[in-house]
């Protein structure tokens, strides 16, 4: 669904990503990891048209990507800065649904039945400014689930958050996305998390940014913070992650 | 406790000057004494004249608040989100900008004459370069983060400028508004003395040139009341309508 070819992009003088490709089925869950300053955001951000790329192409089902497009719904770290301090919970939601224009009458039910799904059903009428970090980080899920989308883009999403709520998002996640069928493109520096949600990883490499490996998870869903994490298959992949990012650490 | 003791400097500072004059027997034609001038305010406050004229200064003065803000807002709003139009007009602006309000009183009064047309214009005038510049500011201070959002949600220019951008800015854009309507009253009572035949500022004029000082101290004394009172509602305002931002702009003011 999504296929990226020999893309490169460069800020003025300086290669930030170099000669990539890779295809993403639809539906499929795929994470992306590197070390810091390997282009991951930024990689993020050139799939879902917030930045030109310098050369290559990115298609979605056959057609250019040229700007963002309304069922690309991009999830940002800073949930913070990302939601509107003046709507409610409610009405952040709603400027997605005006965005696409929904029909007034049609918003509410939509609305509480997304916040439902992330969780919030019962805090419609709160200001972000009162909601806990793991809250306003649904409340931005519920926003883009609004999108209706078909790809969901998560700028490590859940990095900012403390390690229990980190474990129950990536949970609710993995439901949504399974529920839903989106096709998510998951950019975290968290190895293990990339393992547990993904069905692949691509791990980048810096200077300038490019593909190092891509890593097959053959794990079973649905996936068990315990057990899953647990598995042969997830520790082996996890020393070959570490040791891949250690070769860089240097 | 705290507050009784911050009044007793000034109200001490009443009685000495009250008392200097009644005991020995001060007269001046520049200076009166506080129970002289209290009577003076009551009197004009009681024949109207002085209530005529605050209506005029707030009025001339609150239109050219209006008028000087809008254009101020939206101007700057365009400086704000079209860099080559601000780079293009910058010169412009910064040549126009340090006229003093008071220096095109002349040019005024040549294009409008006197009352309230004239005043109204001294008064945009002076209002439009502080809000321009702070109106741009506060639009480009928007965080960038809400404006990928409103581009990944592919918002037009319209939705994006009045559900994003301006209600945004609009904290920033309040303190432009508080920071303006105090020039606006200094400047329409300075247009008033200076020239124009109207409001407190001819008011005070005329009292100090008949030689009525308490008529004099008592307009004065009115003039900052009414400023302050002015400022305090716009900080109870702002308070009321921006509570995270109100106390971060406190410290300017």
């Amino acid at each position: 669904m999504i296929e990226v070819r020999n893309l490169s992009l460069d800020f003025g003088p300086t290669r930030v990503l170099e000669d990539i490709s890779f295809d993403i089925p639809a539906g499929e869950f795929v994470c992306v990891v590197g070390p810091s300053g390997c282009g991951k955001t930024t990689l993020m951000r050139v799939i879902g048209g917030l930045l030109k790329r310098s050369a290559g192409t990115v298609a979605r089902h056959g057609e250019t990507v040229k700007g963002p497009a309304r069922d690309i719904a991009i999830v940002f770290q800073d949930y913070a800065n990302a939601l509107l301090p003046w709507r409610t919970a409610e009405g952040n939601v709603s400027l997605a649904l005006e965005a696409a224009g929904v029909a007034k009458s049609e918003r509410q039910a939509r609305i509480h039945d997304l916040l439902r799904r992330v969780g919030l059903g019962n805090h419609a009428n709160h200001y972000p400014s009162e909601m806990s970090g793991g809250m306003q980080q649904r409340l931005q899920i519920a926003r883009c689930l609004a999108q209706d989308p078909a790809v969901l883009l998560m700028d490590e999403p859940f990095g900012a958050l403390d390690a229990m709520t980190r474990q129950r998002l990536q949970d609710e996640l993995l439901a949504l996305a399974a529920d839903t069928g989106v096709t998510v493109f998951f950019v975290t520096h968290d190895l293990e998390e990339a393992i547990y949600l993904a069905d692949r990883v691509i791990a980048l490499a810096p200077n300038p940014g490019r593909v190092q490996d891509i890593f097959d998870v053959d794990l079973p869903r649905p996936r068990d913070q315990l057990a899953t994490r647990e598995m042969p298959e997830f520790l082996k992949l996890r020393r070959a992650l570490f040791e891949f990012m250690q070769a860089f650490e240097a | 406790m705290k507050s009784i003791r911050a009044f007793a400097i000034p109200v001490a500072l009443i009685v000495i000057w009250e008392a200097i004059f009644r005991f020995r027997d001060v007269q001046s034609d520049t200076l009166s004494t506080p129970s002289r001038i209290v009577v003076a305010l009551v009197q004009g406050l009681g024949d109207g004249s002085m209530l005529t004229a605050t209506g005029d200064t707030l009025a001339a003065g609150g239109l050219g608040l209006l008028l000087g803000s809008v254009l101020g807002v939206v101007v700057g709003t365009l400086f704000g989100l079209v860099p080559v139009v601000s780079r293009g007009l910058r010169l412009t602006f910064e040549l126009l900008r340090p006229i003093p309000a008071i220096a095109i009183v002349p040019v005024a009064i040549l294009i409008f004459g006197f009352g309230y047309a004239m005043e109204t214009a001294i008064v945009a005038f002076a209002c439009f370069f502080p809000v321009t510049i702070l109106a741009e500011a506060a639009i480009r201070q928007v965080p960038p983060r809400l404006s990928e959002v409103s581009r990944a949600l592919q918002m037009p220019l319209a939705a994006r400028l009045f559900k994003i951008l301006l209600p945004a800015a609009l904290p920033r854009l309040f303190v432009a508004l508080r920071l303006a309507v105090g020039i606006a009253l200094i400047v329409a009572v300075t247009v008033e003395i200076a020239a124009n035949p109207m409001g407190l500022g001819q008011r005070l004029m005329l009292a100090g040139s008949s030689l009525r000082p308490a008529d004099m101290f008592a307009t004065l004394i009115w003039v900052g009341l009414l400023g302050w009172v002015l400022n305090l509602g716009l900080v109870k305002a702002q308070h009321v309508l921006f509570p995270r931002m109100a106390g971060s702009s406190d410290a300017a003011t």
